[in-house]
């Protein structure tokens, strides 16, 4: 069973594509990283996915079909966005007990021992929370509505470090206990590095790489070799990117996998996840691109950058 | 014969059908988000409420006095002109802007905060669904605040029946009949009604609750200088002694006059015909809300984050 199933999905504000030409399918059961700048459609996706948004072209369907917003799936899919609003004049005790007057599940218990395990205090106003007490509150209604898919849209923007492995720990937990799929957006790679098994690369409100995590990174790996033989082998592969280092040059190819073999002169590497979705996301799209210029990307391999908006 | 390709649909009768969240959850959810505007304008309501008896109190005692006057009644008259009387006409002059008001600081904030904040992606996203909770919360909060409308116009009605036949006023006079009977309560209704709908199209409070005031106020001078002499309440004669005679609370309105031959005409409506124009306005007014409140709901249901 797919949570989403997209097809030829679009989305048009004014003469403006959000999100373009999207097909797509997210497996049950796994931690989904919907990952790309900031405009460049997640957020968009996202609430097509829940309901909130009317698709401009295609259809988008959620946990083996259902139609979005519909009762059945607002039963079952628990969405938390940007931002996690919250009533900020509303305690967290009253949060809660709207959200369960809301809903026809509602684990209190569980919620309430929750909020007492991270010593968030009922009775304290959501508005006077920290950020990340907030975001915490909101997962913690979230989880309590016992949903077969939560969906998370930049759940981590708001947090300090350790506030985010706190809460990705509790979305962790309710993976393995409950059995909860999730997908969630983020433009920070690092977190997700470890914890995502399912790869969604957007980028310009198009589809740029989506696929299991351990596949993709099977399915890749970086040649390095001597800059002159470069672009040779870029068209020889199907290199996703080219980056030069004075003599040396850095390919990332798609199609040669761990036991291809790799051309006399060259070292072929692993490739790290982060490493991936910035070529990915680099102008050419998924292709080969031209490699003249001598031009060297900027981002090195292993660096904690966070994603910024790519020209169109 | 051709293969229709059709978009993947639920699955039929894997599960029994959900049984949707009851409706009377959303009693305590519209009494916890809103408490705030309900006991503010409960407050202000009762504190003018309590100023009008004890004012009432005095009003309704100056006149049986003034009626009751047999020689020497010069002064009393002159303090119920002048002191009770301004004091009546200021009141009546901002009760004839209340429904406005009250619709201004209740409507709009219903779900143009919501849009203004972002919290309609959690409050839409729950299980109960964006209609039950549009609707619930809309109706409610419709029903309280038309209730106490209607009880404050009684009080108001009881307060104002000393200076009736005064000036030249009585229950049809426009500034009197709109604070009056169910119609006061019919105003407020639509002025909440036009607040959310506003609200929710314009989606910020601030410029929504502008609008409100400048919809209603065309709205109620289209009543009152178009519509209302329209109602099918008047009467045609020639009776002339009908409107000889000062002005009393049982003054007919007179729509106009015109001369056929030697004859004069006169089209008025009698002061009886007052509850049946109380009902007619009641009516276009509850169906107008009914209307915005469909159209509301149409809004919500078609929006777009």
């Amino acid at each position: 069973m797919n949570v989403i199933e997209t097809t030829g999905l679009g989305k048009c504000y004014g003469k403006a594509w959000a999100l373009r030409d999207f097909t797509l399918a997210v497996p049950e059961g796994s931690l989904a990283a919907l990952v790309g700048p900031n405009g460049a459609g997640k957020s968009t996706l996202m609430n097509m996915a829940v309901g909130l948004t009317v698709p401009t072209a295609g259809t988008v369907t959620v946990l083996g079909g259902m139609a979005t917003g519909s009762p059945a799936a607002l039963d079952d899919i628990a969405f938390m966005a940007q931002d996690a609003p919250v009533y900020k004049n509303l305690s967290v005790a009253d949060m809660l007990h709207l959200t369960r007057n809301l809903n026809r599940r509602f684990d209190s218990s569980a919620a309430a021992s929750r909020l007492a395990d991270l010593g968030i205090p009922l009775k304290k106003k959501t508005g006077k929370l920290s950020g990340g007490q907030q975001a915490q509150v909101a997962l913690t209604m979230a989880l309590a509505r016992r949903p077969r898919l939560l969906i998370l849209d930049e759940p981590l923007s708001a947090l300090d470090p350790l506030a985010r492995q706190d809460f990705m720990a509790t979305v962790m937990t309710a993976m393995t206990d409950d059995g909860v799929s999730v997908v969630l957006s983020s433009h920070a790679l690092a977190e997700l590095e470890r914890v995502a098994d399912y790869l969604v690369v957007l980028g310009g409100g198009e589809l740029r790489l989506a696929g299991e995590v351990d596949d993709l990174l099977a399915e890749h790996q970086v040649l390095t070799g001597p800059a002159a033989d470069a672009d040779r082998l870029a068209g020889q592969f199907s290199a996703v990117q080219v980056k030069r280092a004075g003599a040396q040059a850095h390919l990332l190819v798609s199609d040669g996998g761990p036991d291809r073999a790799v051309p006399p002169g060259w070292e072929s590497h692993p490739v790290g996840l982060e490493e991936l979705v910035l070529a990915y996301l680099r102008p050419a799209g998924g292709g080969a691109r031209p490699a003249g210029g001598g031009m060297s990307s900027a981002v090195l391999p292993g660096s904690r950058t966070e994603l910024t908006e790519v020209s169109k | 014969m051709s293969v229709l390709a059709l978009p993947a649909q639920p699955v039929q009768g894997a599960a029994p059908a959900l049984r949707p969240v009851p409706w009377q959850r959303m009693i305590w959810v519209t009494w916890r988000q809103h408490r705030g505007m309900l006991t503010s304008v409960t407050a202000v309501l009762a504190a003018v409420s309590l100023f009008l008896l004890i004012a009432g109190l005095k009003v309704h005692h100056d006149y049986t006095a003034l009626v009751n006057c047999r020689t020497a009644c010069g002064a009393m008259n002159q303090s119920f002109n002048n002191i009770d009387w301004t004091m009546g006409n200021t009141i009546l002059i901002l009760m004839n802007l209340a429904p406005a008001l009250l619709g201004i600081f209740t409507g709009p904030a219903v779900l143009a905060r919501e849009l203004e904040t972002g919290t309609f992606r959690y409050a839409w996203t729950q299980g109960i669904g964006r209609l039950r909770w549009t609707i619930a919360k809309l109706v409610l909060l419709a029903a309280v605040i038309t209730v106490l409308a209607w009880a404050f116009s009684q009080l108001f009605a009881w307060f104002f029946d000393p200076f009736l036949g005064f000036e030249g006023m009585n229950v049809l006079a426009k500034t009197v009949f709109d604070t009056r009977g169910v119609d006061f309560a019919a105003w407020t209704l639509v002025a909440f009604a036009i607040g959310a709908f506003l609200g929710m199209l314009i989606r910020r409070i601030i410029p929504a609750m502008a609008a409100t005031l400048g919809v209603y106020l065309a709205l109620d001078l289209l009543a009152w200088l178009v519509l209302r002499q329209d109602y099918p309440v008047a009467i045609d004669t020639t009776n002339a002694s009908l409107f000889s005679g000062p002005n009393t609370p049982d003054s007919p309105w007179i729509l106009k006059t015109w001369t056929v031959g030697n004859t004069d005409w006169w089209r008025y409506i009698p002061v009886s015909r007052f509850w049946p124009m109380q009902f007619i306005e009641a009516s276009w007014l509850l169906i107008l809300a009914v209307a915005l409140g469909a159209a509301t709901v149409w809004l919500v249901r078609r929006r777009a984050a």
